[in-house]
């Protein structure tokens, strides 16, 4: 035996040891874990809300960071899209856009989105939420670092939200950032903004990999006795597969990061082609990892969607291995498809096909996905509260979004629609699933666990409608508008003859944003009214099989202060025929119960 | 001490907790290294006018501080070694030594660099130098955070706690030092 072996045998008291655990397979009872954390000390408002280690703590400073950068985000969005819709006016609660300003707004909209919102609420928020309890867990295994985690995600925000009050504003190269525009301020005018905005992304790349490093290793060390690989939520597995994506696919790009900072500050030149550097060397370093992180942002969604469907169509997950599978291979072909967004930066026509079918080849498993998703719900017990209508929506919002991306993976339709807002329409048909509807399909479903009481079923269907209809209006005539030629970076398209005349579709597009922000007032109003008057939720209030249903709503410190549970079985046991209720906890010794 | 999750004592793997963890902030930082030093590769393979620049940089400099940085590894074997053994004291001392090495690994590069940088060879004089700063800076930053970390550790193996961290540190030594066997036949050798 080595010596971290009998280390951690030291340092942990518990003389069951973990493999044991893990091969004793479903009967082993874990007595010796029932001591928990020294739960019930009572904490100062500092360490319990600011400076807390626990996960669940450290999951709602991410969510309530990222619904606050969300609604940042959205305001851009609404302050360009009217400058598009009504050019040179005034926009009301903004003021007249002005062509830098306009920059500035699109590529931190984008930024933002990414980098502030999608991951720190679907990886991060529910990452350290589920995680633990799903797992059966008292918290994450590092929670020091965790909390470190969450404290450089935040200083990366504010050095974002900093970036727009620094002489010449914030950062207008886009959010995919190309040299020499980003990296020499005579270009982009914004010698602050740029470096600011370069230090913030780095140092949320740091953040999520502390977390990551600290979600994969918890998955892989700390689940419940019992718990075997095809017993985890497969919302798990896709959060922790996400995590191991980002972490193999950012690594270049870090460096790239240092190398775009040191020609913005120090003056090297990486990326200058008149001093020996080269600037599409940052777009392979950018999609390298752009391409990975997109699946990044959607596992997570998936997982969230694939838990929902099964506890709402009352039926196992069809095909469990399957899936996962599935999502190994979308892991690694993601690797193998980057340069479909060089396609018009001129990369050698032969590569060019190469990644074409590449990328024609990852459509393949996302379809599978869909369709294992679609055969869940087939033949099942169908109730379609808020968290399903939500799910059942990702599915088909993201399918629009998919099969849009087949026109644009292929490199000859490309060359026509590259950079027009049929990428814009179609990309958002991906991250709005991804980042809005899976996170609101994931607050609706865990709402009553997170804060111990349930929603209101009638305002979260008042939202459901409300966004998704306006999301489908806002976006659908941005794919005509692209498919007309309509580049995405143009300030004012009345100075174009030809786009000029497409106003209307503008217009309503940006009538459509309006309505889908207002609407989300109703989400707002919802979650605050909820969270005070809610009905008390009590554990398990959508008769779910997955372990965080079996403690308390909200879960006290240290998640199950009796003792830690068991795992029994697989997390998706609906309606198993010769049982009087139709969902079987993973908790639940299988001698209470008839055999399948 | 804080009170330590029972999380953290779980091992479904069999692997201890701390040792996986360290094993995949190694996979992280392989790819942080691997743009970085891909970049320079495919930039030096484009541009054969780099052989000239990179003459001038000294392989004795470079050598020696191979040298040391391998020297600096055995002694974070031997602390290992010792620290297997429960002998936290012997085992700070070994990881004294390795910190040791990174002192002098850092002192030998301060004089290069000092000497580059008064001959022109500034970080701005070419695509070379860039990459020889940043990718050399780079890891000498890895060198002073593993030295940080291992005089912590030392401290709590000299009380004789937290004696599992000394292999922790030991892997992350070793591949501070298997990066810099990367950088020395790209950076010097190679003309």
């Amino acid at each position: 035996m080595d010596v971290a072996k009998q280390g951690a045998a030291r340092v942990g008291d518990d003389p069951l040891n973990g493999i044991e655990m893990a091969e004793a397979g479903s009967v082993t009872v874990d007595t010796h874990e029932a001591h928990g954390h020294e739960a019930h000390h009572e904490q100062s408002f500092w360490s319990k809300y600011v400076f807390s280690t626990d996960h669940k703590m450290i999951a709602m400073q991410y969510m309530f960071t990222g619904i606050v950068m969300a609604l940042i985000g959205g305001y851009m969005s609404y302050a360009f899209r009217m400058q598009l819709a009504f050019p040179g006016q005034s926009v009301p609660g903004y003021g007249v856009v002005s062509q830098g300003e306009y920059n500035a707004l699109v590529t931190n909209h984008g930024t933002i989105m990414i980098f502030w919102v999608a991951m720190p609420m679907l990886i991060a928020a529910f990452g350290n939420f589920l995680i633990p309890l799903m797992i059966g867990a008292d918290d994450m295994v590092f929670p020091r670092i965790n909390r470190l985690s969450y404290q450089i995600f935040l200083i990366s925000a504010i050095v974002l939200i900093a970036s727009f009050f620094v002489p010449g504003g914030g950062f207008g190269g886009a959010w995919t950032a190309y040299p020499p525009l980003s990296a020499n301020a005579q270009y982009n005018l914004t010698p602050l903004g740029a470096t600011f905005w370069i230090v913030a992304v780095a140092l949320e790349f740091v953040a999520f990999l502390l977390g990551g490093i600290n979600f994969i290793t918890t998955l892989m060390n700390s689940r419940a006795p019992g718990m075997k690989m095809y017993d985890i939520p497969m919302v798990l597995w896709m959060i922790v597969i996400a995590s191991i994506l980002f972490m193999a696919s950012v690594g270049p790009l870090i460096a790239g990061a240092v190398m775009l900072f040191m020609d913005q500050v120090v003056g090297t030149g990486f990326f200058d082609p008149n001093r020996g550097g080269d600037p599409i060397l940052w777009q392979h370093l950018f999609w390298f990892f752009g391409h990975p992180e997109v699946y990044v942002v959607l596992l997570p969604a998936m997982g969230i969607v694939a838990d929902i469907i099964c506890t709402f169509a009352r039926k196992k997950l069809f095909n469990y291995k399957l899936i996962l599978f599935t999502v190994f291979a979308t892991g690694i072909i993601s690797f193998f498809v980057w340069a479909h967004h060089q396609f018009v930066a001129g990369i050698d026509p032969r590569m060019a096909n190469v990644f074409t079918v590449t990328t024609l080849i990852i459509s393949i498993p996302i379809a599978e996905m869909l369709f294992l998703y679609i055969a869940t719900l087939y033949g099942g017990s169908i109730q379609l509260t808020t968290p399903m209508l939500w799910a059942l929506a990702f599915i088909a919002e993201f399918l629009i979004g998919g099969v849009t991306g087949i026109f644009l993976g292929a490199s000859g339709a490309d060359i026509y629609f590259h950079d027009t807002y049929f990428v814009l329409a179609h990309f958002h048909y991906t991250f709005f699933p991804i980042a809005i509807i899976g996170f609101y399909a994931g607050i609706t479903y865990w709402f009553p666990k997170m804060f111990g009481r349930m929603m209101n079923e009638t305002l979260g269907k008042i939202h459901f409608w409300g966004t998704i209809i306006a999301f489908n209006c806002i976006f659908i005539p941005l794919f005509i508008l692209g498919a007309a030629g309509q580049h995405r970076r143009i300030y004012n398209f009345q100075n174009f003859p030809d786009l000029a005349g497409l106003q209307d579709m503008r217009v309503f597009a940006t009538g459509a944003l309006i309505v889908m922000l207002v609407f989300q007032v109703v989400f707002l109003v919802n979650f605050v009214v909820s969270l005070i008057k809610g009905k008390p939720a009590g554990k398990n209030p959508w008769n779910a099989n997955t372990l965080e249903w079996t403690t308390d709503s909200p879960p006290p410190h240290g998640n199950w202060p009796d003792g830690l549970p068991n795992c029994y079985r697989g997390p998706y046991e609906y309606s198993v025929p010769g049982r009087k209720e139709d969902y079987w906890p993973q908790n639940v010794p299988p001698d209470t119960a008839p055999a399948e | 001490m804080s009170t330590r999750p029972i999380a953290t004592t779980r091992s479904a793997t069999g692997i201890p907790t701390g040792k996986l963890a360290v094993w995949w902030v190694v996979g992280s930082e392989i790819v942080i290294f691997g743009g970085l030093l891909a970049s320079y590769v495919m930039h030096r393979l484009g541009h054969p006018e780099w052989a000239e620049y990179a003459s001038h940089t000294n392989p004795w400099f470079g050598g020696i501080n191979t040298f040391v940085l391998l020297t600096s590894s055995l002694s974070a074997v031997l602390a290992h070694y010792a620290a297997e053994h429960g002998d936290g004291k012997k085992a700070a001392k070994w990881l004294v030594g390795t910190c040791f090495g990174g002192l002098i690994f850092i002192c030998v590069k301060a004089v290069e660099w000092t000497i580059e940088i008064q001959h022109g060879y500034t970080i701005t004089a070419n695509g070379f130098w860039q990459f020889y700063y940043t990718a050399a800076g780079l890891h000498a930053l890895h060198v002073i955070a593993g030295c940080v970390i291992m005089l912590i550790i030392a401290n709590d193996a000299r009380k004789g706690r937290e004696l599992h961290r000394v292999e922790l540190i030991g892997i992350y030594w070793h591949f501070v030092d298997i990066v810099w066997i990367f950088l020395f036949p790209l950076l010097y050798i190679a003309k």
